[in-house]
């Protein structure tokens, strides 16, 4: 159910996010001290073009990798044959949107 | 008949794994959705963020940095398995994997609260 | 039977795949020293129930035909010692996981050698035999990788151990993957792209979640968990190269 194709895209967008997550995880335990809020936050972000090809790489390598990974999980656990592609796509689609919505709602 | 092999820690990591990675994906488009209202609504942003203030909800979230984590350091140990021949301790990779994962959500807590 | 020394509770799934008959009886067997949990089954099937369905051959861990689950573990039966596998005076005993079941502790092996042919698993040879012999470096780097997984007994332990096998029924498994990854590895076989394209298919080596039960368990001391990492890179680098 998984072809070399797939796998690599699974693998490569792995690669990319390491350096993201790691990042992403200093960013928020830097950002919680303190409180949050909108200002903080948009402060920081809006404007800024290194956070807007941070996370919109981010929001890309996530949706490809979450949507091959929800197609395994629907295969080997809920043990579905057909509409494994279209779940992995419609998911990924999900991710995309929501994602690309939310790096443009905090950076421009 | 109950399967032994299943307590073997590679099997536990591969769970963990797995279970940490749906958890994600499902968060993934709420995540996605509150700072979304960035841009539109502003004011609904902070109250979200102010509700995230409760106890409870920073419970949830230190729940969620340590699936982040503990997805992080199982995919490299994966990585590092696949693409590094290496004649491989995998256990202690995956001991590691689970305790440093322990360390950047403990770090994430203590700042929390 | 006779009612004097130590004995063994055993507990022996019986029935077959179609799942009417299944159940599970209990027997009472004589313990002795060096007892094979083989010794066991071919003790019940001709002293307490004739009718008991099991496979053997050898009797000494070349054949692969007598593997059964044992205390929820797969293993080569005839090479199992009861006293290393024994659990509370207890053994349960039924037939290998992931393969139908024909009768008792007998299970199909079709689909395991289906999939071995199906992952490029048989030689394609380089020359004739009008040609002369070819010789290979005992100590080239792809000899040594061959020879650590050339041992296999096709005894189906790994097979019935993968839970990537048991979630994804279409996956070729372990046994078969470490199979192509000699041939990979083979100086002398002649289809090496073949193997490579047929482990990067659906059911292929990209499926492996690298849980290691097979590397654990297999009873040779096989390696197959890394055997399908060597597929997985060969796979990648030949994608990078372009075909």
């Amino acid at each position: 159910m998984l072809t070399l194709r797939l796998y690599l895209a699974q693998r490569i967008s792995a690669m990319l996010m390491v350096p993201f997550v790691i990042v992403h995880l200093i960013a928020m335990i830097y950002a919680i001290q303190g409180g949050l809020s909108a200002a903080e936050i948009l402060g920081r972000t809006q404007g800024s073009a290194f956070w807007f090809a941070f996370y919109g790489l981010f929001v890309v390598a996530a949706a490809v990798h979450g949507a091959i990974g929800l197609r395994v999980i629907a295969a080997e656990w809920l043990r579905l044959a057909r509409g494994l592609d279209l779940l992995m796509w419609a998911a990924g689609a999900l991710f995309l949107g929501l994602g690309a919505r939310a790096v443009l709602a905090v950076t421009l | 008949m109950r399967l032994a092999q299943r307590s073997q820690p590679l099997w536990l990591a591969h769970v963990l794994h797995r279970l940490s990675g749906l958890g994600l994906a499902l968060f993934l488009p709420l995540h996605f959705y509150v700072l979304g209202m960035a841009m539109s609504q502003p004011e609904r942003l902070d109250g979200f963020l102010h509700w995230s203030e409760a106890p409870m909800v920073k419970l949830a979230e230190f729940g969620l940095v340590f699936l982040l984590a503990v997805h992080l350091f199982g995919g490299l140990r994966l990585l590092v398995l696949e693409f590094l021949p290496w004649p491989a301790p995998h256990k202690t990779l995956a001991a590691g994997a689970v305790a440093g994962a322990a360390l950047v959500s403990g770090l994430f807590l203590l700042n929390a609260v | 039977m006779p009612a004097s020394g130590p004995t063994l509770s055993v507990a022996v799934h019986r029935g077959t795949s179609d799942g009417s008959t299944l159940r599970v009886d209990h027997f009472t067997v004589p313990a002795h020293d060096s007892q094979t949990v083989l010794d066991v089954v071919t003790w019940i099937q001709q002293n307490a129930d004739a009718t008991l369905t099991y496979r053997f051959a050898c009797r000494v861990g070349m054949c692969g035909s007598c593997a059964m689950t044992v205390n929820g573990v797969a293993r080569w039966t005839c090479r199992t010692h009861v006293s290393k596998v024994i659990r509370d005076g207890r053994l349960e005993i039924g037939p290998l996981r992931n393969l139908p079941v024909i009768k008792d502790l007998a299970v199909d092996m079709d689909p395991f050698f289906d999939k071995w042919a199906a992952a490029g698993g048989s030689h394609a040879p380089t020359a004739t035999r009008y040609d002369p012999v070819v010789d290979i470096d005992p100590q080239a780097p792809e000899r040594v990788a061959a020879n650590a997984g050339i041992e296999c007994i096709n005894c189906s332990v790994c097979y019935a151990s993968c839970d990537t096998v048991a979630g994804n029924p279409a996956y070729l498994g372990p046994a078969a993957l470490n199979r192509a990854w000699t041939l990979v590895n083979d100086l002398k076989h002649a289809d090496t792209k073949g193997v490579l394209d047929v482990v990067s298919g659906s059911g292929g080596c990209h499926n492996c979640h690298s849980i290691g039960s097979c590397t654990a368990l297999c009873p040779n001391e096989l390696d197959p968990l890394s055997s399908i990492a060597g597929l997985k890179r060969a796979t990648t680098r030949r994608a990078f190269r372009g075909r």
